[in-house]
């Protein structure tokens, strides 16, 4: 106790706990909630929340990409999501029986805090790519995602696009009739057009 | 101070709930949300290892996991959008069509 | 030289794919001929090298390539052609083209002529293989290799039906070809032991390497390894308690009697004896078995020979006695002679079965020489043929048998073995009776056929003029005999008879003689004025215990073959069915039904799958902290 009051006076412990709180709470309002729109506003404060965590923890530039893209870009890409479905009607669901959710997520939940409890006893692990005193986090991980991450950074970027381009073509297009058969029809018409022109 | 485990202990918490989300929850929308739950934590126990042993490789997964969770959001709405039109609902007992 | 040694090696392979290549076409001539010339070349490359190895004395070995290679074991695929391999490769090139070209007539009216080509062919292939192999593995896939033709050979015409033992002894060509199968796998077993016993104990299984780490082997491995050898060429030699299956062989169509069940394939026991021969000769005990057991069955073929009335197991039992005289020689000691038999028997014996193929031939496929009688009018040169090659078998003077078989009988008197010495005599005695009996019941007397539907015709004049180089040989291989012991004793031991035997050689050979001419003199008043049956004497306990060839197949028949039928079924009910059947039942119902069970797991739904998901993750989880 005396340590807990100890840690919660100084900034960061203060920091931490009151995050810590605040976005187990919310995600538990996203799971449990029968509104959509209260769900998803919990999962994005606790997503903002989250890049607190990353503040914290010295991580400037994963914080402002997780506020850019989660907040920012998945965030309103679920709220345009959501306007096809009728959002303000709450979701009526067969729930699964919740005893076994709770005892197959308790269980887990305990299996993980036990073994991340555990002391960890390797003394030995060595940093691969040690960060630098007196340069900032973003230039340091822009050096290493550029040099040592290029490849993986190349795929991710392609996997971006290809799959910008899916979403685009299955939300974007009528799926009732082929995309193939639709285009020929769309050339036809175009080629009448233009006799019509003519 | 706080330490790494309070830390991963948080992420492992957060992780549970995610869990319990995508075990409780039959409407797809829902399940979306409960997965980036368990990404996020996930995130967090990546970012807290890499500050702990000054290693830079943590927030490099990190960062890949963002990125994939977006084009996973991408597609995975796509296809939710698709399957909303063809049979007007987004629960997975209503898409029961492989049954054994 | 190595070019020769490949084309008489591979002349044989070729001839047997090339007619392999028309076996479901219809009978087409131009196979059997081409064959025959493929057979000819063959014999031309043996004869070449046999008048190389004889001109210069050299042994050549050649190497085709390395064959097995795994861990230390290293066996090539060797040959070597020397005076034993090169006497063997002529004889059996010789005796297989004459074979061949008599086919061609014989097998005339034969829809699956061109099968019996390949057949007769890729059997000389391997009879090659395993004469000119110069390492045991080698020998033994010959020997295989002359098993399985055997096989197909003696159950040519499968599809005749299985007949009971009173109508026809061998049952049926497909019940005789397993028989003789069966057999020769029961003693190849023993030789497998024996070449596996050599390897243990040399580390190699070529000849030259063998032979020459045989004298610092302990005497019991070499008393097993010759016994576990001798066994092997005892089921392919046919010798007692593993004979039956030579007499029923004969259901094969005649020139494959002729070639394999006479001329060849059943002496590669003695060859194997005689290519062994340091081995033998340093197991004294066992050399001394192979004397008195070849003996025992010079003896005891012959006796079954007097009474039989089947033309072709008459000669089938002479083989039998001669194989033994063959055994017995090279069990005392005189290898070479054992050899020289091999060889003039092998060019009498075809020439006598041949002949024998022309009398089945004229008569219908008439077996019984009681059925006979006065086809010397209808087929002069078939009865001079069969006469001379009686007359060698019979060691009459200036005939091939004569030189062969009197040596081999002085030898027995050499080792003062007087018993073995009595038995051959008595048997030469026989082997002439039984001869002549067959001789003249045959084309003696007056005809005891039906005249009026028969009328026998002497063969194609091709194929009596193709038999004449064995009638050649079977009047003069005699006279070689200085040449033939001067040429293998370079590679064979020598045998000379003591000063004490070299006084009383004619008296030797009086006394033979007397017994080969009383024998001819008694079947000449039997049977040369027709056949006169005596009842008594057909009725007598010896006489049918000697029909009936001891019972020993009966014996087999009752003492091996119902019980292990009694077993099998057994074992198939009880064991097969309801433990090794049900357990594979078994293992495919749990199978079945768990996946029965299981599938209601795959409800369709999602949701289901994350949670079985879920519940696998906690699991692990679970082991985790449990096990960490």
């Amino acid at each position: 106790m005396e340590n807990f009051l100890a840690q919660i006076t100084t900034i960061e412990g203060f920091a931490f706990y009151l995050f810590s709180a605040l976005t187990i709470v919310l995600f538990w309002i996203t799971v449990m909630s029968k509104n959509v729109l209260y769900a998803m506003t919990a999962l994005a404060s606790g997503m903002v929340l989250i890049s607190g965590f990353f503040f914290i923890l010295g991580a400037d530039f994963l914080g402002v990409v997780q506020l850019i893209v989660y907040v920012g870009a998945v965030m309103a890409l679920y709220s345009f999501a959501m306007m096809f479905f009728d959002a303000t009607r709450n979701i009526k669901e067969n729930n699964t029986n919740s005893a076994i959710v709770f005892v197959l997520g308790g269980l887990s939940a305990l299996a993980l805090v036990l073994i991340f409890a555990a002391p960890i006893h390797n003394e030995s692990i060595q940093a691969l790519y040690p960060m630098h005193e007196g340069v900032g986090n973003a230039q340091d991980v822009g050096i290493i995602l550029f040099t040592k991450y290029l490849i993986p950074f190349e795929v991710a970027a392609v996997m971006l696009l290809v799959a910008m381009i899916a979403g685009i073509i299955l939300a974007g297009k009528k799926m009732d009739n082929s995309l193939t058969e639709s285009m020929d029809e769309d050339v036809e018409d175009e080629i009448m057009k233009r006799k019509d022109l003519k | 101070m706080i330490g790494l485990t309070h830390y991963l202990i948080v992420s492992a918490i957060l992780f549970s709930i995610g869990l319990v989300g995508v075990l409780r929850r039959r409407n797809l929308l829902m399940l979306f949300f409960a997965t980036e739950v368990m990404l996020n934590a996930v995130n967090i126990a990546f970012a807290a290892i890499s500050h702990y042993y000054n290693d830079l490789t943590g927030q490099m997964f990190a960062f890949f996991v963002i990125a994939i969770a977006a084009s996973e959001v991408a597609v995975g709405l796509g296809i939710l959008i698709v399957l909303y039109k063809k049979n007007g609902s987004i629960d997975l007992d209503d898409l029961v069509s492989m049954k054994g | 030289m190595e070019n020769l040694i490949y084309i008489a090696l591979f002349a044989p392979l070729v001839s047997s794919l090339f007619a392999g290549v028309f076996a479901m076409s219809p009978r087409a001539t131009f196979v059997g001929v081409i064959s025959s010339i493929l057979l000819l070349v063959s014999f031309f490359a043996s004869a070449q090298l046999a008048y190389f190895v004889y001109s210069t004395n050299a042994v050549i070995h050649t190497t085709m390539m390395p064959w097995i290679m795994a861990g230390d074991f290293f066996v090539e695929f060797g040959f070597v052609v020397d005076h034993i391999s090169v006497t063997m490769m002529t004889v059996v090139t010789l005796v297989s083209t004459v074979v061949h070209i008599y086919s061609i007539g014989y097998m005339d009216h034969d829809k699956s002529f061109n099968r019996f080509f390949s057949y007769l062919s890729a059997f000389v292939f391997s009879m090659m293989v395993l004469v000119m192999s110069d390492n045991f593995l080698g020998l033994f896939i010959g020997w295989e290799g002359v098993g399985v033709c055997s096989w197909l050979l003696i159950g040519f015409w499968y599809h005749k039906p299985d007949v009971s033992r009173d109508e026809n002894p061998s049952i049926s060509p497909s019940w005789a070809a397993n028989e003789a199968f069966i057999m020769n796998r029961v003693a190849d077993l023993g030789m497998l032991i024996g070449i596996f016993i050599l390897y243990w104990s040399v580390g190699s299984l070529k000849y030259d390497v063998v032979f020459a780490t045989l004298p610092h082997l302990s005497e019991t491995v070499l008393t097993t390894a010759a016994l576990a050898l001798f066994i092997g060429a005892m089921g392919k030699s046919a010798q007692f308690p593993l004979h039956t299956w030579l007499t029923d062989a004969m259901e094969g169509p005649t020139p494959v009697s002729a070639l394999i069940h006479a001329a060849t394939m059943v002496t590669a026991g003695v060859f194997l004896v005689i290519r062994a021969n340091p081995l033998f000769a340093m197991t004294p005990e066992v050399s001394f078995f192979i004397a008195g057991l070849g003996t025992f069955v010079a003896f005891f073929a012959a006796s079954m020979a007097l009474v039989n009335r089947d033309l072709k197991r008459i000669i089938a039992f002479s083989t039998l006695s001669q194989l033994g005289y063959m055994f017995a020689a090279a069990g005392l000691g005189a290898y070479w002679i054992a050899l020289f038999h091999l060889a003039a028997h092998a060019f009498f014996k075809a020439l006598l079965f041949l002949g024998a193929g022309n009398v089945m031939h004229a008569m219908h496929d008439e077996l019984d020489i009681f059925k006979m009688g006065g086809l010397k009018k209808y087929m002069r040169w078939t009865y001079i043929y069969m006469g001379v090659a009686s007359l060698a078998l019979a060691g009459i003077p200036v005939f091939a048998g004569f030189f062969s078989k009197d040596a081999i009988i002085e030898t027995a008197f050499n080792e003062e073995a007087y018993v073995l010495w009595g038995m051959l005599v008595v048997t030469a005695g026989m082997t002439a009776f039984y001869s002549f009996r067959q001789v003249f019941l045959t084309f003696a007397g007056v005809p005891r056929y039906d005249t009026h539907h028969l009328h026998p015709h002497d063969m194609y004049r091709y194929v009596l003029i193709a038999m004449s180089p064995l009638a050649l040989l079977a009047v003069f291989a005699g006279f070689f005999k200085e040449e033939f012991e001067a040429f293998v004793t370079h590679l064979l031991p020598s045998y000379h008879m003591s000063e004490h035997t070299h006084h009383l050689v004619g008296l030797l050979t009086v006394i033979v003689l007397g017994f080969a001419i009383g024998g001819i003199y008694l079947a000449y008043k039997k049977y040369y004025n027709g056949l006169k049956r005596d009842e008594k004497c057909e009725n007598s306990f010896i006489y049918k215990l000697l029909v009936n060839q001891y019972y020993i197949p009966h014996f087999y028949e009752e003492f091996i073959a119902k019980p292990y039928t009694m077993i099998s079924q057994k074992l198939w009910q009880e064991v097969d069915m309801k433990i090794v059947d049900a357990i594979v039942d078994a293992i495919a119902y749990f199978f079945y039904n768990s996946g029965d069970v299981t599938r209601r797991m795959q409800t369709g739904n999602l949701s289901h799958y994350l949670n079985w998901m879920a519940a696998g993750t906690a699991v692990l989880l679970l082991a985790a902290v449990l096990f960490a």
